[in-house]
């Protein structure tokens, strides 16, 4: 079996959930290797790998491994070997693809929904047109890079565990021209991230700026978060919360819009998402069109009751 | 301050957009300017009016009807216009178009040199928002990317940028390839005088031949991907639509309770 390399996203040291799906997928094209960037991973971290197939964790640590030329360099030293390199697709993994390409002639599909070995040559399945339309792409080249979006494959622990033995990759950084002035982390609330969010549950100009309900019936989900692009430009919630095709691109198995009437930018960003419920009080909102479940009502009244019935169900 | 923008011709978004024989469908009819690029050029005359001196190029690459994208950035107050048009860029992937981009880059940049070049964040159609990567690659200039905030000064630029997990500034020296999001302003509206000019003002056309690029290099033989299937979603099945009369609520939580959801 081939190698298949995947970049591991990690947040304080652990291992994020899209990283455990992309590993789970490496599993069905060869025999996956973790590249972890920066810091060894701890022991809980490095068995968390292994029980999901990671043969080795190959460990790349420099400076300003932020800047995309310098981690695609650092990536590439640690996946020499692999057919195929799987990323998690981000604005910044994307760089990283495309920098790696461009020094090893690897072919790159991003935002890919899945991917699979066809006579070899690795295909991929995506999305497109705010989730109107299915592609499939084959990679010609030898080498394949694939970025994978969050939810869209199942993570399930490896039958056989992986040995997950830690490599130690020394690489001369390139110097970039680019230099980092400042770095201000983002304060990450205690859910889930939006863009690996299960369930998201999304509020937008009905909400009037009152995120209370959104915000209950997202913890009483399991969910995270999210917002229109009217909300986020009145400053009733932060960009980062933002779904949308210049936001953040989400597929949760849930969503649930309230009060948001469903403009194309929107939709472009959450319509591939599994199940979608909307609440909206204009009955002709373009988000019903794409909702399994529509309530043409005030989320206000909706909403509550909604999150009473869950509650006394659990409660039963 | 010399800035070249790039601006895709990009199906409309309340088209019906479409794909033919493994690629997306381009009409004159529904075609336009990619709107993520409006920011662009809205940066680029910004920065040029800060200046008090200084030129806008926009540039396109695509058939015939791609000529409209660069016709939308003259209207917004851009002084020269490039459509780089020939049939062996057809079906190029984004290293290809991104070769291309920076051949005609560099022809403009030999003639007096670029500052900038400034790029929307994502085209609409493909949002891969790899090419700015590829062109600074390709260029071997800084690359400054998805930037809410861009300055100019002292032969360096500056931008921030709003990542999920952080919040960044970075710096670089001229020439940069920058790349704007929808956050960093609000792209102004065509007026009147400019929309007459624009019908009437030139609009350079290269071949690659005037690149200098080898056609075997570009275009769907040079594609390191390729479209195996495309077909329509169908529209999801049996929708439920209720307009709350007291117990949609109720209902609302039975529906994702039934389905496993709550």
């Amino acid at each position: 079996m081939s190698t298949v390399a995947v970049l591991i996203d990690h947040r304080d040291g652990a291992v994020t959930r899209p990283s455990l799906e992309a590993l789970t997928l490496a599993r069905s094209l060869g025999t996956p290797v973790a590249v972890w960037l920066g810091a060894a991973p701890g022991a809980d971290a490095t068995a968390q790998l292994g029980e999901y197939g990671a043969a080795e964790v190959r460990v790349v640590d420099g400076d300003n491994l932020r800047l995309s030329a310098r981690a695609a360099a650092a990536v590439g030293a640690a996946s020499e070997d692999a057919a195929v390199l799987l990323m998690i697709s981000t604005f910044v993994s994307k760089e990283i693809a495309t920098r790696l390409a461009l020094a090893t002639g690897a072919g790159v599909v991003v935002d890919a929904a899945g991917a699979e070995l066809v006579d070899g040559k690795v295909e991929t399945l995506q999305t497109v047109f705010a989730a109107t339309w299915n592609v499939r792409s084959r990679i010609e080249s030898d080498k394949a890079i694939v970025g994978i979006r969050p939810n869209t494959t199942m993570a399930a622990p490896a039958q056989t565990p992986g040995a997950a033995t830690v490599v130690d990759i020394q690489v001369d950084l390139p110097e970039t021209r680019e230099r980092v002035v400042a770095v201000e982390a983002v304060e990450q609330g205690d859910g889930v991230p939006l863009a690996e969010a299960p369930v998201v549950v999304s509020g937008g100009r009905g909400t009037g700026g009152d995120y209370g309900l959104v915000g209950e019936l997202a913890e009483l989900l399991g969910g995270a978060v999210g917002a229109s692009r009217d909300a986020t430009d009145e400053g009733w919630i932060s960009h980062e919360h933002m779904v949308g095709q210049t936001g953040t691109t989400v597929t949760p198995a849930l969503y649930v819009a309230c009060g948001i009437s469903g403009a194309v930018h929107h939709r472009g960003g959450m319509q591939a998402s599994g199940t979608i419920v909307s609440i909206n009080m204009d009955p002709d909102a373009p988000i019903f069109d794409i909702s399994d479940f529509g309530v043409v009502g005030n989320l206000f009244d909706v909403v509550p009751q909604t999150i009473a019935r869950i509650k006394e169900h659990r409660g039963s | 301050m010399r800035i070249l923008v790039t601006v895709k011709h990009t199906p409309d978004l309340q088209s019906q957009r479409s794909f033919t024989d493994g690629h997306v469908t381009r009409s004159a009819e529904d075609g336009t300017m990619n709107e993520l690029d409006e920011n662009a050029v809205e940066a680029a005359l910004q920065l040029v009016e800060a200046a008090g001196e200084g030129e806008v190029y926009a540039l396109t690459v695509g058939g015939p009807d791609a000529v409209a994208a660069v016709r939308k950035a003259l209207q917004l107050g851009a002084h020269h216009a490039i459509h780089v048009c020939d049939d062996a860029i057809a079906g190029s992937d984004v290293f290809g178009t991104a070769k291309v981009i920076a051949a005609a880059v560099t022809k403009v940049h030999e003639e007096a040199p670029l500052d900038l070049v400034i790029t929307g964040m994502a085209a609409l159609d493909g949002l891969t928002s790899m090419l700015p990567t590829a062109l600074a690659a390709e260029l071997d200039w800084s690359q400054l990317t998805l930037a809410s905030a861009l300055s100019v000064a002292d032969g360096e630029a500056t931008i921030e940028r709003h990542l999920p997990d952080a919040h960044e500034t970075l710096s670089a020296p001229l020439p940069a390839v920058v790349s704007v999001t929808d956050e960093a302003n609000k792209p102004r509206y065509p007026n009147f005088k400019l929309i007459m000019a624009a019908r009437k003002a030139p609009v350079a056309q290269w071949s690659l031949t005037d690149l200098g690029v080898d056609a075997a290099t570009v275009g769907s033989g040079a594609a390191r991907t390729s479209v195996v299937d495309a077909s329509e979603r169908p529209p999801r099945e049996n929708r439920i639509k209720v307009t709350d009369t007291g117990d949609a609520g109720t209902q609302l939580a039975d529906f994702l309770i039934e389905k496993g959801l709550a």
